[in-house]
């Protein structure tokens, strides 16, 4: 509401945290900006070369390469976890002991740091020690994710797909459990399926939750770097370069600040465009 | 503290909650808003208590602007539908929590007493968790009461208790904070704090219950605000009428001409009532109005010479062995009438039989508009 | 539709979660006890009682959601304590309504229909049909989200309403969240549908006055027992245990400890010192009574509680403490007058008629006088004595009133 009765002190509440995102976000994207514009050639030396960076980083072609490659990949995210969370979510027990038992289970992947599930999966793909690996040669696949890179792509979203789909039917099953008792009891008197029932209660009633989760889970997925960085370091060839790599490898590789910083913000906007899309469609399939 | 609205309005998203309206609240009364829902209860309990701003006018309290005043700044304190307790704190701490700045025998002694007042002096050490609805909603008015505040905003407290205890906690916040509760008011009032109660419900029979006075709302605007039965007694318009009637106000078209109310094309046959011999009808001007009747005022049985008759076709009976609803149809009209008696009707459905119409009873409104024009009660 | 019964019916839910007979220590908590009820086809009835009386407990035994842990449920003689709510085909309004918020009025109606893979033109009939009935034509083709809170629950009662198949139909408290001036349009709409399609209605509520109106016959209940079956005059007249007398009328009954004094050889009651007279009804009741202990309470409604006219002796004196002015009626309440009682004063709420200047104020003490055929008598809390209910009036009677009453 917009017109509530206004109180100054409230900004003293956020002051700290204003100044905070201050400090640790409008200042270096500042810096950002500033660099996006100029041409540094040495020590004291700077031009100004206007949208020049933005033009050529734009023209890229191996940017544009990671662009689809991103775009694949966090589609094919949204389009495994979300049905498969939603799956577990539904399949998850309601009552007793073994609703904390699947929380926990459901929760190990979450509370693994992310470099760690990146040396997991790298160990776990390997055909000499690995288990998942060494299992698919038994087998006669021929897999190999550091030379293949079909291989190197479909470990890599096997991996977040183990990652990440807990948390996307963990809240499922909050907005599940959420639904009142009377709306399966009138379904199974109105003689309802079980796929009725989801297909007109359970689902119209937890499409907040997945508005959620599909925000979260593209932000997330569109921003990866730290489990391929681990597992692949973004080869073989260019198979698992994601657009965050691509500008770690421009900045920090090629030290290509002005480009790096142009291609930075672009990416800061896809990212808000793309939510805002989301949102507003996932909002209108709602409404009908 | 007397409070005084001054052409408070609101607005939400282009959708008008309250029209702007002048209402004051003298210190120390029980003032109930009453009003179906989406009627701008809520909207108008908000602005009061200073959670939301108005769109347009502005609050005075003892003449002071307060109208950007926030809700801390207000000294109020409200009780809602639901339950609401810190759920983690004992009933005695719950109670507790408002006052501060006090000793701990002070503090001590004002929860005893109000957990007197409120009956729940055994519960002290529980949690809410652990009481029925009933007890919960007495531990967050004993709350509410403990703050000391000016004014005190009760927003349909009980409405999610089951009807009995509704009817038994209705009585005890009636000698609390009602009319009959005057001389607890006095005596908190030599104390310092005569709390302004305004209690929001839908239920007609709740506000007369609580007595104080009435503000009748409907559609975001204020009809009325009077002393309970004169809202009852004296309805301001045909409007306020049906908001205050529970059974429903009995309806009916009616045209004044040759000295008598002709109600014969609503009530059919040539059913007419002379003027004369009705102080409130005698000098009603020839024309056309609405005529309000209450359920109790129509009888299957006469009760005196005046009554006027009424041919009617039975379409349904409810008995609740004190009293009975009787729905019927006057005959050949599409006119619906609620005859409400002590006792078992007794009649059929389908039954056809007459019905007697008070006609001292008879509240008269303008055609358009729907203004009171005359009561049977004289007023203040 | 059919007649419902439940034979020895009782439901624990300590021992539906399956908790070890090892394990327990205590002997299980029983939400409703053993119990017996046969409910006749096409009637209207109500369970009554507060929160946590079991009658919700009953309610899911008979939608089929809770299986009893002991007894049958018989619909038309056939036992159905096995089948699922879907095999038994009975329909439930739910306290807050339940719709399907993605589907128009029209898909929600057709919905059970088309779940039980119905001809897409029997079913747009059966919609048109029950729709016109419920007057939800116009809305038809709305979004059932669009719909006030009385025209959803309207919507529900019609998913009911549309199977033609359905045995019973059972309400939980379905005008909790519905404003009071809609209650009485819902309620009369209840009531004409109950008159076109003769289901079995069973409706359970809290609330004494929609209970009583709804139906022909209430269940009492209290603590997962049946306290009392009867109609709405049974209940009110004549109710069986004290907790029925305060439960229903607002107020409910008054009940003062009174002792039973032969004089004159005849019983009269004696009250805080005052010996009153017992109308005949109660007389021959009391005169069949096998027990003999002379301590019981007297029960009276405040609505059979009158001001005695003038200062004469008769009546008892009553102390005015409070009165409240409803408009239609007055609650005067007061201190009985008389011999000191242990445990405080006796108090008497009487209900008398509003409108004409009040008879009595507060402070005053005024006499009042019990209605002799009225009094109910009860030990230690069951009925032991009342009249019986007055006759009612034979219908030709009722028919031919309408002239008698004519002539004033």
């Amino acid at each position: 509401m917009i017109d509530k009765t206004p109180n100054n002190k409230a900004w003293l509440f956020v002051l700290p945290m204003a100044m905070l995102v201050a400090f640790s976000a409008i200042v270096p994207l500042m810096t950002v900006v500033n660099y996006s514009v100029q041409d540094i050639l040495g020590p004291n030396v700077r031009v100004y070369v206007g949208f020049e960076w933005f033009r050529k980083v734009l023209r890229d072609p191996e940017l544009h390469a990671a662009f689809l490659r991103q775009l694949l990949f966090s589609f094919s995210v949204l389009l495994i976890e979300l049905p498969l969370g939603l799956g577990v979510s539904l399949l998850m027990p309601r009552r007793g002991w073994a609703v904390s038992a699947t929380l926990v289970v459901l929760a190990l992947p979450l509370l693994i740091p992310w470099n760690v599930v990146g040396t997991i999966w790298q160990i776990f793909g390997r055909t000499d020690i690995g288990m998942g690996g060494a299992a698919l040669t038994g087998l006669g696949v021929d897999y190999n994710y550091t030379l293949d890179r079909v291989d190197a792509w479909l470990t890599v979203l096997v991996m977040d797909v183990w990652h990440w789909t807990p948390l996307v039917a963990l809240l499922c099953y909050s907005g599940l459990r959420a639904i009142p008792p009377a709306y399966y009891q009138a379904a199974a008197i109105d003689g309802a399926s079980a796929w009725s029932v989801f297909r007109y209660i359970q689902l119209p009633k937890l499409k907040n939750v997945l508005v959620i989760a599909v925000l979260l889970r593209f932000m997330d997925s569109f921003m990866i770097y730290t489990e391929p960085f681990v597992v692949t370091g973004g080869g073989p060839g260019n198979s698992t370069t994601f657009l965050s790599q691509f500008l770690t490898r421009l900045a920090v590789g090629q030290f290509d600040l002005g480009p790096a910083a142009a291609f930075s913000l672009i990416y800061f906007v896809f990212i808000l465009f793309f939510c805002y899309v989301f949102y507003t469609v996932v909002n209108r399939i709602g409404q009908g | 503290m007397a409070l005084v609205l001054e052409s408070v309005g609101k607005k939400l998203g282009g959708e008008v909650h309250l029209h702007p309206l002048d209402l004051t609240l003298q210190p120390g009364t029980m003032n109930v808003l009453l009003g179906h829902t989406g009627a701008g209860k809520t909207s108008l309990l908000r602005v009061l208590a200073g959670l939301d701003r108005p769109t347009s006018g502005k609050l005075l309290r003892d003449g002071k602007d307060v109208t950007r005043a926030t809700a801390r700044e207000r000294s109020v304190a409200m009780v809602y539908q639901q339950f609401i307790n810190y759920p983690s704190l004992t009933v005695r701490a719950n109670i507790a929590s408002p006052l501060r700045k006090r000793s701990a025998a002070e503090i001590a002694g004002r929860v005893r007493e109000l957990a007197q007042q409120l009956r729940i002096e055994e519960l002290l050490d529980r949690l809410p968790g652990q009481l029925s609805g009933g007890q919960q909603q007495r531990v967050a008015i004993a709350r509410a009461l403990a703050k000391g505040a000016d004014l005190l905003l009760l927003d349909e407290p009980l409405v999610n208790l089951d009807y009995k205890l509704r009817e038994e906690l209705r009585d005890e916040l009636r000698l609390l904070f009602g009319a009959a509760g005057a001389s607890a008011q006095a005596a908190s009032r030599a104390a310092g704090h005569a709390a302004t109660v305004v209690y929001a419900t839908t239920d007609p029979a709740e506000a007369l219950s609580l007595g104080g006075t009435t503000v009748v709302l409907h559609q975001g605007r204020v009809l009325q605000h009077a002393p309970a039965l004169q809202v009852y007694h004296r309805p301001a318009s045909l409007e306020a009428a049906r908001v205050g009637s529970d059974p429903p106000l009995n309806v009916f078209a009616g045209r004044v001409r040759d000295g008598a109310i002709e109600l014969g094309e609503s009530l059919g046959g040539a059913a007419r009532v002379p003027l004369a011999g009705h102080p409130h009808l005698a000098r009603l001007p020839e024309g056309e109005y609405q005529l309000g009747l209450r359920a109790s005022d129509c009888r299957l049985r006469p009760q005196a010479a005046s009554d006027l008759p009424v041919r009617v076709q039975v379409e349904l009976r409810e008995i609740t062995g004190s009293e009975s609803f009787v729905y019927v149809r006057a005959a050949d009209t599409a006119s619906q009438l609620i005859v409400h008696q002590d006792g078992i009707a007794d009649c059929q459905l389908d039954e056809a039989l007459t019905i007697h119409l008070d006609p001292r009873r008879l509240l008269v409104f303008a055609k358009d508009g729907g203004a009171l024009v005359s009561s049977y009660h004289e007023g203040p | 539709m059919a007649e419902l019964v439940l034979q020895g019916v009782s439901h624990s839910y300590e021992l539906a979660r399956g908790a070890s007979a090892v394990a327990r220590k205590k002997p299980p908590a029983f939400a409703l006890r053993e119990l017996d009820l046969r409910w006749r086809d096409g009637g209207a009835y109500a369970l009554l009682g507060p929160s946590g009386c079991g009658k919700s407990t009953l309610l899911g035994i008979l939608s089929g959601l809770l299986r009893p842990t002991s007894g049958q449920v018989l619909f038309d003689g056939k036992d159905v304590t096995e089948l699922s709510s879907r095999e038994r085909n009975v329909a439930q309004v739910f306290q807050f309504p339940v719709v399907y918020d993605t589907m128009t009025v029209r898909d929600n109606l057709a919905f059970p229909l088309r779940n039980r893979g119905l001809s897409s033109q029997h079913i747009a009939q059966r919609v048109r049909d029950v729709a016109d009935a419920l007057e939800l034509g116009p809305a038809l083709d709305k979004r059932a989200t669009r719909l006030t809170a009385d025209e959803k629950q309207i919507l529900a009662l019609g998913r009911g309403l549309v199977r033609e198949d359905v045995a019973a139909i059972l309400f939980d408290e379905p005008l909790t969240v519905i404003d009071p001036h809609r209650k009485w349009m819902l309620r009369r709409k209840l009531k004409e549908i109950h008159r076109q399609f003769r289901h079995t209605l069973i409706y359970v509520t809290h609330d004494q006055t929609e209970a009583l109106t709804f139906a022909d016959e209430v269940v009492v209940m209290s603590t997962g027992a049946v306290l009392q079956r009867g109609t709405p005059e049974e209940l009110f007249l004549r109710p069986a245990h004290t907790y029925v007398g305060t439960f229903i009328g607002s107020p409910g009954m008054n009940l003062l400890p009174c002792q039973l004094v032969t004089r004159d050889a005849q019983v009269w009651a004696k009250v805080g010192g005052h010996e009153l007279g017992l109308g005949d009804g109660v007389r021959a009741a009391l005169a069949q009574r096998a027990g003999e202990s002379p301590r019981l309470e007297l029960g009276i409604r405040p609505e059979h509680v009158t001001l005695e006219p003038g200062d004469g002796a008769a009546g008892v004196p009553l102390e005015v403490t409070a009165i409240e002015d409803h408009g239609r009626f007055r609650i005067v309440v007061g201190k009985l007058g008389g011999e000191a009682v242990e445990g405080g004063p006796l108090v008497v709420k009487a209900r008398l008629p509003g409108g004409e200047p009040a008879a009595a104020a507060v402070g005053q003490t005024v006499r009042v006088r019990f209605a002799a055929d009225r009094v109910c008598l009860y030990e230690q809390g069951h009925l032991v004595a009342a009249a019986p209910l007055p006759a009612p009036p034979p219908p030709s009677l009722a028919a031919a009133s309408d002239a008698a009453e004519a002539s004033p």
